[in-house]
């Protein structure tokens, strides 16, 4: 059985067909305007590249960064009406407080405080006030608004009053399409509920993407299911991405890790992914990558979803070469883009690019290298050097140990790096320029249970651990994750301070691989 | 009169110190932050004074939140509650506050009574009164002083309230930790009620300009790309402990709290050596190879996250974080036999006896 993985990012569009763990072939076209164009000639060339029967492909594994792009830009994203449960509790900081303002202005900034929500202990703080929930419909219907996001406090203990709400809501407004913040988040409301609106506000465009994946699929005569990757880089099934976009913010970085360490073989080292425009720098431990510690922003709105450390620079294949003032050279961070394939001068153009010095020193071979030919062995020598200061700074920030771990260079633009950073070696795996696509096609299946148990009645902290584990397990597996291969990946428990009747948060989260893996 | 203004802006410092000598405990200071960038925005910048322009005979009354910091992340308040606590506390001593004061110059409780300032035009007293972050109530230089906590109000977000008169401070914990759980796990309170006498007899100085600068100093730092460790331990007179990786976390509720032991693999310097944080919500021992004390309570161990630098609360710990650890000497006042038996390690069950930072170790 064959494997499809395609990556979907701003500029490229790649895919690569897999024989279990053997990459057949890779290939690379642009991002098109309707995403359906675009993945139907990456997956053409890919197949026909391998010379595959597509009948014998049985999965396809889609890592995509359009949804991140959207909140970062702005565009795309419809307005929400942002219901919370919580009153007499919580209207000091009503919904969206913290979000910067353009943003807030894009889903509309309609906000909604009504009394309800639950203690920590399960009790309910009011109960949901229906004739308010009722008045709000009334509200979403005159200002025509088609999707609803509803946080109800501690809703990750128990979900109830947010499904009422919902019910409720339905009957004013049966075209609503609505998100609930338990089926998304864990424990900080402000976090769990901004993700459920930035999810509402996506829905429209996650519809209209996964529907534009299945078109280029059917198109191409495929018919066997396919999987959206999510932040942590395992996979979803796509009717999941279509009602929750925000779980992939993070797949772009995730996936080209992870890609990055299969195609190496290597478990721990850093990673650097040269694109275009910029360069993200991630490292990896134990075969996954080292994620953030503390809360994330995305789009300038800070989230609990756990997410990669990647830090990035201002660094790409189509980055500006220019001298200053004062004579020196340097690189980036403006950048041609996705233009370079015209404007750089070894494709006809005359701007001058990270990518012309590449090819003028001898680094790489393609275009026209007679046009780089004048360059000046001062600026060639003064712009290789700003580039390696630069690599090796972003290096070193995210190398965790002393010790000479590999430097892993993936992306397009990979050609910039240099074959020996500081003391640390450079290795250039083998379809480097389709790692995140590589990452996708090898995307695991997980499970995940975050939840506050009571530590009572003959209850003990590894029982509740046991049952967490099981139910998580129970998820993978309905997903599609081979029960043979799970392990368990993240398991913590942290005892609500000061509270007595020991009542405890469990989280834990499990991994399997996808049936098919070694076939 | 000496003292200052802090707008919306200055907030981002203030809780960002604020979690530093949050010494990992008192809860993440964000949603205080949002409080008072949001009372801010309404009622206007908060006025911060000097103790020594407070009247002998004023009414100064600290205002804080009580509870589980994971309650408080999920349970935001309604904003009302705090001044609700004050204005009946106002009302049963039958005058008006004219100055407020925060409890603990670290965590939550650093930030939330920007709010209640700004909302009621109070100033507020520059200092604290612990220095840092304490679990309990009594915890406070007022009590060394003989500052009752009582006459307190507790109030929650329903509307409910109640006045306590106790005949001790721990007392004073006892009850109102009780009525905090019934409450649903967090509360605002006002209480230790005091003269501008007792305040300048009491008050740990001059700790909200402390916090001020050190989340500046946080902030500039990590702008050029510095890890902040070595600037704040230049200037607050402390000393690296250790930076290593957690690789073990065991957590466990004792007698209502969170308790537990993180295990960190030093890097750098200390490669090659294991060390031990315990803690109970705040850090409060960090011992090295041989069970040798580095730092001990109530001197400060605060947390940076070594590759980020922003400071590091018990409950993000986990697996695999890099954390530097950073020992300070605490408040004069807490080294006295009478601080000690209220706030040194006895008090939190462990076996050790107190020493101070200087005399200790470094590292291995």
């Amino acid at each position: 059985m064959l494997r499809l993985g395609i990556d979907v990012g701003g500029t490229n569009t790649d895919a690569v067909i897999m024989r279990g763990r053997e990459v057949l072939s890779g290939f690379k076209a642009s991002t098109t305007q309707d995403v359906t164009s675009g993945v139907v000639e990456a997956l053409e060339g890919a197949i026909s590249k391998a010379g595959a029967d597509r009948a014998e492909i049985g999965n396809v594994m889609i890592g995509t960064t359009h949804f991140t792009n959207a909140v970062i830009e702005r565009k795309h994203i419809n307005p929400v009406a942002a219901i919370r449960l919580g009153l007499p509790a919580t209207a000091c900081l009503p919904p969206m407080v913290d979000w910067p303002d353009d943003l807030r202005e894009a889903v509309g900034n309609h906000g909604y405080l009504v009394r309800g929500g639950y203690e920590f202990d399960g009790r309910e703080i009011a109960p949901l006030d229906e004739e308010e929930i009722d008045r709000i419909g009334d509200d979403i219907n005159t200002r025509k608004i088609k999707v609803a996001a509803i946080s109800s406090v501690f809703s990750p203990i128990n979900q109830a009053m947010e499904t009422a709400a919902r019910d409720r809501l339905l009957q004013k407004c049966p075209d609503v399409s609505v998100v609930l913040s338990s089926d998304i988040g864990r424990i900080g409301l402000l976090e769990r509920e901004s993700a459920a609106i930035m999810n509402a506000s996506l829905l429209a465009l996650s519809d209209r993407t996964v529907e534009a994946f299945a078109e280029a699929l059917k198109s191409a005569g495929l018919t066997c299911p396919f999987y959206i990757t999510q932040n942590d880089g395992t996979l979803m099934a796509a009717d999941m991405v279509r009602r929750f976009p925000v779980l992939t913010f993070a797949s772009g970085p995730t996936n080209s890790m992870r890609g990055a360490a299969f195609l190496t073989g290597e478990r721990d080292g850093i990673v650097v992914d040269i694109g275009g425009t910029t360069t993200d720098v991630g490292a990896l431990q134990h075969g996954f990558p080292r994620q953030a510690a503390t809360v994330v922003d995305i789009g300038g709105v800070r989230t609990n979803f756990r997410m990669p450390d990647v830090f990035s620079i201002g660094l790409g294949g189509g980055s500006l070469v220019r001298r200053n003032a004062d004579g020196d050279i340097t690189v980036g961070p403006q950048s041609v883009g996705y233009r370079i394939t015209s404007e750089a001068l070894v494709f006809g153009g005359d701007t001058m690019t990270a990518t012309d010095i590449a090819i003028a020193r001898g680094e790489a071979d393609f275009g026209d290298r007679a046009a780089v030919a004048g360059i000046d062995t001062a600026t060639l020598d003064g712009a290789r050097a700003a580039m390696t200061g630069m690599l090796e700074r972003a290096v070193e920030r995210s190398r965790i140990s002393p010790e000479p771990i590999p430097v892993i260079a993936v992306g397009g633009g990979s050609i910039l790096m240099p074959d020996q950073l500081g003391d640390l070696k450079v290795i250039r795996p083998e379809n480097f320029a389709v790692a995140n696509a590589v990452g996708a096609a090898i995307a695991q299946i997980s499970g995940e249970v975050d939840r506050i148990f009571s530590l009572e009645n003959g209850l003990t902290r590894d029982i509740c651990l046991k049952q967490a584990e099981e139910e998580a397990t129970k998820k993978a597996v309905e997903s599609g994750a081979v029960a043979e291969t799970i392990e368990t990946i993240e398991r913590e428990d942290v005892p609500l301070a000061y509270l007595p009747g020991n009542a405890t948060r469990i989280h834990v989260k499990v991994v399997g691989e996808m049936g098919g893996l070694d076939a | 009169m000496s003292g200052f203004l802090i707008n919306a802006d200055d907030m981002e410092a203030i809780a960002t110190g604020g979690a530093f000598l949050g010494t990992g405990g008192g809860g993440d200071p964000y949603i205080g932050k949002l409080m008072a960038q949001a009372a801010i925005a309404e009622y206007g910048p908060v006025q911060v004074i000097d103790v020594d322009d407070v009247a002998d005979d004023a009414l100064c009354v600290p205002v804080c939140m009580m509870g589980a910091p994971t309650v408080m992340v999920e349970k935001l308040p309604n904003g009302q509650e705090a001044r609700e606590a004050l204005a009946q506390l106002e009302a049963f001593l039958g005058r008006k506050a004219d100055a407020l004061i925060c409890v603990e110059a670290g965590g939550l409780n650093s930030t939330i009574p920007f709010a209640v300032a700004s909302a009621t035009g109070l100033p507020l007293i520059d200092g604290d009164g612990m220095g840092r972050a304490f679990p309990e109530i009594q915890m406070v230089s007022f009590t060394m002083q003989d500052v009752s906590a009582t006459p307190m109000v507790i109030a929650d977000e329903k509307g409910n309230s109640s006045v306590l008169n106790t005949i001790s401070n721990v007392w004073t914990e006892r009850l109102a930790r009780v009525q905090t759980v019934q409450m649903g796990g967090s509360a605002l309170v006002a209480l230790y009620p005091m003269s501008g006498v007792e305040v300048k007899k009491s008050i740990l100085r001059n700790t909200l300009s402390l916090i001020r600068e050190i989340g500046q100093t946080i902030a500039s730092e990590k702008a050029s790309r510095r890890n902040p460790a070595e600037a704040l331990i230049k200037r607050l007179d402390g000393k690296r402990l250790m930076t290593g990786r957690v690789v073990d976390i065991e957590r466990r509720t004792e007698g209502g709290f969170a308790r537990g032991t993180a295990t960190l693999k030093g890097m750098d310097q200390d490669e090659g050596s294991t060390f031990k944080v315990h803690f109970q919500n705040e850090f409060l021992i960090a011992l090295n190879d041989r069970d040798e004390m580095l730092a001990v309570t109530p001197d400060l161990i605060c947390a940076l996250d070594a590759d980020g630098g922003l400071p590091v609360t018990t409950e993000q710990l986990r697996f695999g974080l890099a954390v530097t650890l950073i020992g300070l000497p605490c408040d004069p006042q807490w080294r006295s036999e009478a601080g000690v038996d209220l706030v040194g390690p006895g008090y939190f069950g462990y076996a050790q006896t107190y020493v101070p930072l200087e005399e200790l170790p470094n590292g291995n």
